[in-house]
């Protein structure tokens, strides 16, 4: 296949299912607002978590499906920004006395960048600046230095391994490995309220719909196509005069702004976060999120993050090992025969549908990888 | 004395673990490009063979047990080796060429295969009992012991480290592997069935893994995480040392695993993780392509 046959093969797909993907995010959003109204409110609590995962995997989206890059230590954003908020929680908890994780571990005052969580708007603000300004410094000293692919991905696993061991090594400040729990109220609100319960999913499902609309314009744009460009031939960009580090820190900062502020909306919702949530495992499951959802697709990344969550909830509960089999074998699967995910087997469809059968054109991106 | 003394040893134990278990992953990695996370699960599976044999010399003379270790090696080589062929033919070899799928793909093997692992042999770890011939330790002086089972697995990676040399530089195979991985069009038009050689070099370089996993059964008892918890600090390894070269992995391995005692020594285990990252990262600020790269003029590798 030519180069130019890929990508007139490209445009008319994006004409046929740009408008759409619109739609089916306007559809699901209406699905999720009228859902309370028939779930009882454990589930609704539940679909709550989906929905903060589902915010985390769009930013996971616009770096993977859309840059090519392969972060497998996004757990760490979303750890560091769900800490943020929990820190806040917990000190609201304590009612101006030390958290009790802290007298146990014989801290006898509050250690000073504690001091600024017990205001919400400050840590809610720090839950989405800290990521950023990791992300920052790692993308900084990696992308400047054309450390891609491959070793940028083992580089940001080992930060899901250093991190995850560190918060369980500072036992004092972060609660190891229990992490923290046990929160009392948000804003005065009490957490085990209904309504609170309620709010807080309608608050999530707010962020999700402003997330998804900021990304859907920014990979409009032309900073989209340039992250589309970098994928599929950064070369070719850095020659035609465009500094692909600089795109590459941005995207990779506002994706761990997306992480963070999806931790910040997990916590309240979930009531604990330890260090197991930061790990190499969770960090790589969300990456199969994206994946069987349909990578470089923002509505495709949103439909695998809570389907394969709540496909997760209703397997690995009842039977476990099945689970374990399931995921592992839906990443072969997905990797192999379907690498766009549900959200590409649908365009395939659709096309098939449309098209006379003898037209064999592929619509592969493989290019992607 | 004896501390610094013992911790240059401890060093250079701990690297020879990370450098026996990277040494798959400098072939599979290396010179195929695949990112193999299930590596650790071919580490397991040398740990099980190993488990396997020693629960079939248990029904043997008590004099005979001692030998099971030494059958143990060569049979985890082969077990990986095959497990490792049959993956290669099933799943890797749809995916040369696109580094990151690999990567997912194979994570999800390795989840199966531990859960395999797990209804197989059960959830708790299982202890190995190690030969009678490596119990007990060289004495230096005063509280300052080298153990057998340290020493002996140095020496494993020496032995290794140079047949797999002679492997690669020395040998027909050897060269049709190098030739395939370095350029692969034109060893096929030189009539290398490079489809046979992917597959027995992917298979060549489990089999390491399944090597490393019998050594491990020294060291402690073997669970179904336990190719986990060193896939990430063997790819750090071939990362630092540098792609496709051996002496880039003995190089990346030593030095990640002194500097991993020496600094856990200095500070503590898990301030000292975070100092070794540091230090890698700055490392590749130097060198981007690890310590000992293969020099190309390529622009895209």
């Amino acid at each position: 296949m030519t180069e130019a046959n890929v990508r007139n093969s490209r445009f008319d797909l994006r004409r046929l299912t740009k408008s759409k993907e619109l739609l089916v995010f306007a559809f699901l959003i209406l699905l999720l607002v009228f859902a309370p109204l028939f779930l009882s409110i454990f589930r609704v609590n539940l679909l709550g978590k989906f929905i903060a995962y589902a915010i985390l995997a769009i930013g996971l989206d616009l770096i993977w499906g859309f840059t090519g890059i392969l972060s497998l230590g996004h757990g760490v954003f979303f750890g560091l920004g769900a800490y943020c908020m929990a820190m806040y929680l917990k000190l609201e908890a304590a009612q101006g006395k030390l958290p009790d994780f802290m007298s146990w571990s014989g801290l006898e005052s509050l250690p000073w960048f504690w001091k600024p969580f017990t205001n919400s708007a400050l840590a809610i603000v720090m839950a989405i600046l800290i990521p950023t300004g990791l992300a920052f410094v790692i993308g900084f000293f990696t992308f400047k230095n054309r450390i891609r692919g491959v070793y940028f991905s083992i580089l940001s696993q080992a930060l899901a391994i250093i991190f995850s061991v560190l918060f369980v090594g500072q036992q004092a400040y972060t609660g190891g490995t229990n992490g923290l729990t046990n929160y009392r109220s948000i804003m005065g609100f009490s957490l085990s309220s209904d309504t609170t319960k309620l709010t807080l999913y309608y608050i999530s499902l707010a962020l999700l719909v402003v997330t998804y609309l900021f990304c859907n314009f920014l990979v409009k744009r032309r900073i989209g196509r340039i992250l589309v460009a970098i994928r599929d031939g950064e070369n070719r960009v850095r020659f035609s005069g465009y500094n692909p580090a600089t795109y590459k820190i941005f995207v990779y900062c506002l994706s761990a702004a997306i992480a963070g502020l999806a931790g910040a909306v997990f916590v309240p919702q979930v009531g604990i976060i330890s260090p197991a949530e930061m790990g190499i495992v969770p960090s790589i499951e969300m990456v199969i999120w994206v994946a069987i959802g349909g990578r470089g697709t923002l509505i495709g990344a949103v439909i695998g993050a809570i389907l394969v969550n709540a496909l997760k909830s209703g397997i690995s509960d009842s039977f476990p090992d099945v689970w374990s089999y399931f995921i592992g074998l839906a990443f072969v699967f997905v990797v192999l025969l379907m690498p766009q995910g549900i959200v590409g087997l649908v365009k395939e469809m659709a096309r098939r549908f449309k098209q006379p059968p003898n037209h064999t054109e592929h619509l592969s991106t493989d290019k992607a990888a | 004395m004896g501390t610094y003394l013992l911790q240059i040893f401890n060093g250079i134990s701990v690297s020879s673990i990370l450098i026996l278990a990277a040494l798959g992953l400098a072939i599979t990695f290396g010179l195929m490009k695949i990112i193999n996370m299930a590596h650790g699960e071919f580490i397991m599976i040398g740990a099980y063979v190993t488990y396997l044999m020693q629960n079939q010399f248990l029904h043997l003379p008590k004099s005979l047990f001692g030998l099971y270790f030494l059958l143990a090696i060569p049979a985890s080589f082969i077990v990986s080796g095959l497990v490792g062929f049959v993956l290669e033919r099933t799943v890797i070899r749809h995916l040369y060429n696109r580094p990151l799928d690999s990567l997912l793909a194979t994570w999800g093997v390795s989840l199966v295969l531990q859960q395999l692992a797990r209804n197989i042999f059960g959830a708790p770890n299982v202890d190995v009992k190690s030969p009678g011939w490596l119990d007990g330790g060289l004495v230096l002086s005063q509280g300052l012991q080298l153990p057998y089972k340290r020493l002996f697995i140095i020496a494993l990676v020496i032995v290794c480290l140079l047949s797999m040399f002679l492997l690669l530089y020395k040998s027909k195979t050897g060269r049709r592997i190098r030739a395939v991985m370095q350029n692969r069009e034109m060893a096929e038009s030189m009539g290398i069935n490079t489809r046979r050689v992917d597959a027995y070099t992917f298979a060549i370089g489990s089999g390491f893994a399944g090597i490393a996993g019998c050594a491990l059964t020294l060291l402690g008892s073997i669970g179904s995480t336990l190719g986990t918890n060193y896939i990430v600090d063997t790819f750090m390894v071939v990362v630092l040392g540098g792609v496709g070269t051996l002496v880039g992995t003995a190089a990346g391995g030593l030095l990640i695993g002194t500097a991993n005692t020496t600094l856990e020594f200095l500070t503590n285990a898990s301030l000292g993780k975070v100092l070794v990252f540091i230090l890698i990262i700055t490392l590749l600020q130097w060198r981007p392509n690890g310590l000992f790269n293969i020099s190309s003029r390529s622009l895209d590798d």
